[in-house]
């Protein structure tokens, strides 16, 4: 990747960084994983998903579905930097002008189908998957999977039944920050190895660092990695990445900041110094 | 047509219908060899099923998606509520051997509360046919609503000649009377049309309603037959709490009608688990067991005039 490409999304993704900081005020919104996944939706919007605000409705675009719903500020930031929705739709953010809520709705264009409830969406690409195979069409259809998700038993299904399908058009990203609502993921129901649990299931896997466009490149370029075959890839990444105060603690998964904060949260972003955050955490499960 | 060729049919003739099944291939046995890349069995995966129907449906399809009516509504209850409720996708959702069509399957298969958890499901429709003729005859304007639909399949052999007018939402009136009014659907419709005989003999004029869909429902039937006779009876293999029972009173008092309502339905347990015969047997549902309970509540009044 050209250093201008790779420093055109990195500004982008700085931009959607500053969004999911300023929806983490009044009312707040899942900031941890919205920041761990920034990265990750700048680079699929802008540079591998045939998906933009003049194709919406075509057949034959790219689907990507947001399945860990609770980070959708990061898909609002990137629609608005791309063109999908209108910038100032965001300060519509929990307001009942709008449908901007703390879970993907299809009210905003852009967003394939509603989420929110873990362990859904890797069956509603199969279906989607299976239609465009059907009728040979060659679209990419993504998935975009939290860690903690993989907790729920329908991921599992899902996975044994796109690799039955021979579903090569189905790439299911983890967005590994390591994290579940309130404890690290191997603390509780330790993951590893996710690559050979899917390697197991018939999957081809890799692995990449979410956070370093030229790695991400890497993974999505040879896409799949074998016919026939789902393909996954491990994202690691870093739970509230770009605020180092906040960053792979375990208490800042839904927080709701005071305007002060936000603002120095914002400062912080933009090299300032470290912020002294006061605003408890509010788990919301 | 069976109804595997009314499925083929639609199948052949309009491009969007899509036939699953979450290995349960009871109802559509044939289907696989003839429909090819129109038929998916996700294996033993209702939530999957589900979501990858409604998958589907938003890529323009219609798929009627097949398994065991307490597995569909049950193990993937919050993937029906979820994925085909909130978008309203014109997912069909045909569950097999619902209410005492389980028979001897024992509690686990027992669906007799499907019927009250998917009415509860804001967009999400009922379909439950008297019987084999009944289903084939509401099939195809079902499947091509542009709702969601839950289907209680039905392969019964008919009680009647149904009538071949079938709307959504309008109940088919087998005969009304000025006594007693029962109201029923399902696999119940044969046992309610000899429990009517038999009220008749005794000298009640009873009419008989099978109502076909539970949702959206035939509020104008229900209030006629509410004025018009003494006791309605709502007869049904489903559990007294949200079902028909409750929907003919609900519907009574959203328009501040007065009525007795007397329920025939399982009250707060399952049932014996038998052949299907034996079942309505022992839990008191055949047609004469179900006139005696009638007679009963009909003497009490006869007492009070």
């Amino acid at each position: 990747m050209e250093q201008p490409k790779i420093n055109e999304l990195k500004d982008i993704a700085f931009k959607v960084r500053e969004h999911i900081i300023r929806m983490s005020g009044d009312g707040g919104c899942f900031i941890g994983a919205s920041l761990s996944c920034a990265d990750l939706m700048v680079y699929l919007y802008k540079q591998f998903l045939n998906v933009n605000p003049g194709n919406l409705n075509d057949p034959e675009r790219d689907y990507l579905f947001l399945s860990k719903g609770h980070d959708v500020p990061a898909l609002y930031g990137t629609f608005a930097e791309l063109g999908f929705i209108e910038r100032s739709r965001l300060s519509n953010h929990l307001k009942t002008n709008d449908f901007i809520y703390w879970h993907p709705n299809m009210n905003i264009p852009g967003i394939e189908f509603y989420s929110g409830s873990l362990g859904h969406s890797l069956s509603v690409a199969i279906g989607v998957a299976l239609d465009c195979k059907i009728k040979g069409q060659t679209n990419k259809i993504v998935v975009v999977l939290g860690d903690g998700e993989l907790n729920e038993g329908s991921i599992w299904e899902g996975a044994l039944v796109a690799a039955a399908k021979k579903l090569d058009n189905i790439v299911a990203v983890v967005d590994r920050n390591k994290f579940q609502a309130n404890i690290e993921t191997e603390k509780l129901l330790p993951l590893e190895s996710i690559s050979a649990k899917f390697e197991a299931f018939g999957w081809k896997t890799s692995t990449a660092d979410g956070h370093d466009f030229e790695s991400l490149e890497r993974s999505f370029s040879n896409l799949p990695y074998e016919k026939d075959r789902p393909s996954l890839i491990v994202a690691e990444t870093i739970r509230g990445k770009g605020l180092p105060s906040i960053e792979a603690q375990a208490n800042r998964w839904f927080v709701n900041f005071s305007a002060e904060e936000v603002r120095e949260l914002l400062a912080e972003l933009h090299g300032g110094k470290t912020t002294t955050l006061t605003s408890e955490e509010i788990i919301a499960r | 047509m069976t109804y595997e060729e009314i499925l083929k049919d639609l199948v052949e003739h309009d491009k969007r219908f899509m036939v699953l099944t979450a290995e349960n291939r009871a109802a559509i046995r044939n289907l696989p060899d003839q429909i090819g890349d129109r038929f998916i069995d996700t294996g033993i995966t209702e939530q999957t099923l589900v979501g990858v129907s409604a998958g589907l449906a938003l890529r323009g399809r219609i798929p009627v998606a097949h398994a065991l009516a307490t597995f569909l509504t049950m193990r993937a209850f919050e993937f029906i509520r979820t994925d085909v409720g909130i978008s309203g996708l014109p997912v069909k959702l045909v569950g097999g051997f619902s209410g005492f069509l389980s028979e001897a399957n024992g509690p686990t298969h027992q669906a007799i509360e499907d019927v009250s958890i998917m009415r509860g499901i804001p967009n999400v429709n009922v379909f439950c046919p008297a019987d084999e003729e009944d289903m084939l005859i509401g099939l195809r304007k079902v499947l091509l609503s542009p709702d969601p639909f839950y289907i209680r399949y039905i392969n019964t052999k008919p009680a009647v000649r149904h009538s071949k007018d079938f709307e959504i939402g309008k109940a088919e009136l087998i005969g009304e009377g000025t006594d007693i009014t029962l109201l029923t659907y399902g696999l119940m419709f044969a046992e309610a049309l000899k429990a009517r005989e038999i009220l008749e003999m005794s000298g009640y004029s009873t009419g008989l309603v099978n109502m076909r869909t539970l949702k959206p429902i035939d509020e104008e039937v229900i209030l006629r037959a509410a004025e018009s006779t003494e006791l309605l009876v709502t007869i049904e293999d489903h559990f007294v709490t949200g079902g028909l029972y409750s929907i003919v009173c609900e519907a009574i008092v959203r328009n501040n009608h007065k009525a007795e309502v007397l329920p025939i339905a399982l009250q707060n347990t399952w049932f014996k688990p038998a052949l299907l015969a034996d079942v309505l047997e022992y839990e008191g549902f055949t047609g004469e067991a179900i006139a005696d309970k009638v007679l009963s509540r009909m003497k009490q009044h006869d007492y009070r005039k």
